[in-house]
């Protein structure tokens, strides 16, 4: 761990090029590629094995087809049930170009939204094919059960999300993602209980295995016993989500970890983008220095809610003896035809701008007020409570204030990654048999995810995208020799994962492992968070390295490696924090412009909003790990627009 | 707030348990009960004890994870899920008796932390519709009446926590099972496995030692995500049916 390499070096590499996405027009693109790629014969399917890691949207539904298919499939989450992924937690809805409200939908118009919305910094060909997918998404989700709202006409309702013009969100109430979730879920027992697929609940994948050049298995510790085991197979598709947990605080479960793809990307596979994260406008306040996660309130609540903060500063009166004309309804007066529909990374800039003059309401003034008052009005309480009713409920239950009288206060949280492994076209990570799918991936949100498209990416990589593109990969490489625990490759990967356990174990320290989780998460929040700058962030790429260093002093984990020990579980997560905190870091230093997400104060337009600068950044950065200590190589995906022409996004 | 904990300490699923004391001081009423937890379990570690073991993930209600027995009663004194528990429901000076999920059905893996795979074969045995990736018709080829949809979420809500299970007396999962054959059957998509799928999956629930239900309420009380106590009844009529017309 120790280095002696300047903190902010890099080398530069080759290009990457994605030398799967075919030529030809974009909207012909994706069946081009299905007619082109091989496809492996239904009755040797059986004797392919992949191994899926993860069961969210992605991952279940991924493991659910290819065993729909044929494929042998052996499935992994650390949950006790595959049941539980985080994506259970999504509330708002999924986007679909059904175009079922005549506005002017289409999937052009999602694709054009998408490439905006994500600040220019996503492929084309991958965001028009998401697109393609949506629609084919919401059929399969109705024929499995899932009870989207519905008009009395008995069709879907829809409403609208940041960013967009149309009304082409899909829902379940405010949850959406657990209807979804449990769609996928339950398709994959199907698989189960037929036999096609094999499950490994409370198994935590801790490293990939790649023989000569290619992924061939994992090693997974049983969360019960403890005990470390491989698993082989022609192909791995990893589908553990993403890495907002780098930041401690933020919407994702506590255990939602970046272990399965930093562990993949020491063993080759780049990451891109790692910078890219989100952070989504409409969360609750933390409340105290105990606070273990933050909590959103949907997005779709801008669909009625109204953002403000009093006009003056320090002005500590309660919401409601603050006079009309005294409230600064800063959303729709900055951006008047979009108002409080902006996107994610919009809006949260803006509130966080409000707070830094001083004028944020609540506890430290951190806060804004979402206010309902207008709505029930307009609508009534009734017709408001049968809209958000769970979540005004939760709301309430968390702040115990009820925001059926007054305002909510919200503020910005650490929500989603954009940034992931790199893939190509068909989902592979430059690891051949490595896959990517869902928010381990960086491939379709660009700079900035709209809301909404994270539940549709997620299913189209795992109910139709890998599914087709795997093929290609398998039936180019149909038969590989049998390996054991006794090749020399394997034997090491077990070797390091053990001797990682025991090494965590055997330090003993006087710290806990939350308390270096929280140390390093309040650092990147800081610098690394909503705004960041040159100097920030060399600050931080100078601080990692040092809490890092004190980790593998003083850290204490009590108990054994061979039993549940849910400590020990948390600290080797930390392990991987701490080394892809700092890439995230250096990613940000080396990306001198703002685009969605990323905003560097260095680059801004004179009103203040996000500074691209294309001739320089227009790329996608992708990470090569060179060794333990050694500067990372970049390599750059230039990103070419055909159909979307990149211009500083107005939401004005 | 300071307040005495007895927590349920058990080493793993063959081992004796116990309960075991514990102060804990400067607890906020803005905390959740997990995060008291994890107050608790900062301290024990610092002082190189094992700390506690309990199930909890995304902490928003929803994942299902959470499962602690609070004072008797699943999830403790609110109608909502352990993780939305706030401290502010108990009182300074307070003794809070923490237990995991009671159940044959959920045997003990360490602590507070429960086997709930019993559960995943039940909806392995049938709680799902057979709708192969690619196979789905348009989306609006089958309207849904609103009132059916509406009923359909509701049942369909269930977060498959099992304090339904811990609640009931007998140890039934008659709620958790019948939330889902009613989700399912009332929706045009279901109506080919209608039949089947009760059968099979009260055999499944029967096979996995749940007690028989005697109508006490106690689960449709307990349920976090307020699935109705007449939902039991409408899977008895349901299997009734399936019954009569399987034997036809």
């Amino acid at each position: 761990m120790n280095s002696s390499r300047e903190y902010a070096d890099y080398t530069t590499g080759e290009p990457v090029v994605d030398t799967k996405a075919p030529a030809g027009p974009v909207a012909e693109r994706w069946d081009t590629r299905r007619f082109e790629a091989k496809l492996v014969n239904p009755a040797n399917r059986r004797k392919h094995t992949v191994i899926v890691v993860g069961t969210g949207l992605a991952g279940g539904s991924a493991g659910a087809t290819l065993a729909e298919q044929g494929y042998h499939v052996v499935q992994f989450c650390y949950q006790d049930s595959p049941r539980r992924a985080h994506s259970i937690a999504a509330q708002g809805g999924i986007n679909a170009a059904k175009n079922y409200r005549n506005d002017g939908d289409s999937v052009h118009r999602l694709f054009y939204d998408t490439v905006k919305g994500g600040d220019f910094r996503a492929r084309e060909s991958n965001v028009h094919r998401l697109a393609q997918i949506s629609v084919e998404i919401i059929d399969q989700c109705v024929a499995q059960g899932v009870p989207f709202a519905r008009e009395y006409g008995g069709l879907l309702d829809t409403r609208s999300f940041g960013g967009v013009q149309v009304s082409r969100t899909f829902y379940a109430r405010g949850q959406t993602g657990q209807q979804l979730l449990l769609g996928a879920y339950q398709a994959l027992s199907r698989q189960i209980a037929a036999g096609n697929v094999e499950m490994h609940p409370r198994t935590e994948m801790l490293d990939v295995i790649v023989v000569d050049g290619r992924a061939r298995g994992i090693v997974a510790r049983d969360l019960i016993t403890g005990k470390i085991e491989t698993y082989f197979a022609d192909a791995v598709v990893l589908a553990s989500g993403g890495y907002g947990n780098v930041f401690y605080l933020s919407t994702n479960a506590m255990n939602s970890n970046a272990t399965a793809i930093w562990r993949a990307h020491r063993r080759g596979a780049y990451f891109a983008n790692p910078c890219f994260t989100q952070i989504h406008p409409t969360c609750i306040p933390r409340t105290g220095d105990h606070q273990s996660k933050l909590t959103l309130m949907s997005e779709s609540l801008r669909n009625d809610g109204r953002i403000w903060v009093p006009k003056a500063k320090g002005d500590d009166r309660p919401a409601n003896k603050i006079p009309e004309d005294e409230r600064d309804y800063y959303l729709e007066r900055i951006y008047p035809s979009f108002g409080n529909l902006v996107p994610r990374d919009i809006a949260s800039r803006a509130a966080k701008n409000v707070c830094d003059e001083g004028r944020g309401v609540g506890p430290g003034g951190q806060g804004v007020y979402l206010d309902f008052a207008d709505a029930i009005k307009r609508m009534g309480k009734k017709a408001v409570e049968a809209k958000y009713g769970n979540l005004f409920d939760m709301y309430a239950r968390i702040t115990d204030e009820d925001p059926y009288k007054t305002p909510m206060r919200i503020y910005p949280a650490v929500h989603y990654t954009m940034g992931g492994l790199w893939v190509d076209y068909d989902l592979q990570t430059t690891v051949p048999g490595l896959f990517a799918i869902g928010e381990a991936n960086f491939s379709d949100h660009g700079a900035n995810r709209l809301g909404a498209s994270a539940l549709m990416q997620g299913l189209a990589d795992g109910y139709f995208v890998l599914p087709s593109t795997i093929n290609d990969y398998l039936a180019r490489n149909p038969h590989h020799d049998e390996i054991s625990d006794e090749h020399p490759v394997v034997r090491e990967v077990l070797d390091e994962t053990a001797d990682r356990i025991s090494r965590l174990l055997a330090v003993d320290g006087d710290r806990t492992p939350d308390s270096f989780h929280r140390e390093l998460g309040e650092l990147m929040w800081e610098f690394c968070g909503m705004a960041r700058t040159e100097t920030g962030l060399r600050k931080a790429l100078e601080r990692i390295p040092q809490i890092r260093e004190e980790f593998w002093r003083r850290i204490k984990v009590p108990g054994t490696g061979e039993e549940f020990n849910q400590s020990l579980e948390k600290a080797n997560r930390i392990v991987d924090y701490l080394e892809l905190a700092e890439l995230m870091c250096l990613d940000a230093l080396h990306r001198a412009e703002s685009c969605g997400g990323h905003f560097r104060e260095e680059s801004q337009t004179p009103d203040g909003e996000a500074a691209r600068r294309d001739e320089e950044f227009g790329y996608a950065a992708a990470w090569e790990f060179t060794a333990t200590g050694e500067a990372p190589a970049l390599h750059k995906e230039d990103l070419v627009f055909e159909y979307v022409h990149p211009t500083q996004r107005s939401y004005a | 707030m300071k307040l005495t904990l007895r927590v349920w300490r058990q080493q793993n699923a063959d081992a004796e348990g116990a309960m075991s004391t514990y102060e804990v001081d400067n607890i906020s009423s803005d905390m959740s009960f997990l995060e008291m937890l994890d107050t608790l379990n900062e301290e024990l570690i610092v002082k190189g004890d094992d700390p506690v073991a309990f199930d909890h993930d995304c902490r928003e209600g929803i994942c299902g994870a959470c499962s602690l027995v609070i004072n008797g009663d699943a999830h403790g004194p609110e109608r909502t899920t352990t993780c939305q528990l706030h401290m502010r429901s108990f009182k300074d000076g307070d003794t809070i008796d923490v237990e995991p999920w009671r159940a044959a059905a959920f045997p003990v893996v360490k602590d507070l932390v429960v086997d709930r795979s019993s559960f995943d074969r039940i909806i392995q045995s049938g709680g799902y519709i057979s709708a192969p990736t690619g196979a789905a018709p348009e989306a609006h080829a089958a309207p849904v009446p609103k009132p059916d949809a509406d009923y359909a979420f509701e049942h369909a809500e269930c977060i498959g926590c099992g304090a339904c299970v811990a609640a009931c007396p007998n140890g039934s999962a008659m709620l958790f099972t019948s939330a889902k054959v009613n989700h399912l059957g009332v929706l045009p998509q279901g109506a080919p496995e209608r039949e089947t799928r009760v059968l099979d999956m009260v055999a499944q629930m029967d096979e996995e030692g749940f007690g028989g239900c005697t109508l006490t309420g106690e689960c449709a009380t307990a349920c976090p995500k307020g699935i109705p106590l007449p939902s039991i009844s409408a899977m008895n009529k349901e299997w009734l049916r399936a019954t009569r017309k399987v034997s036809r």
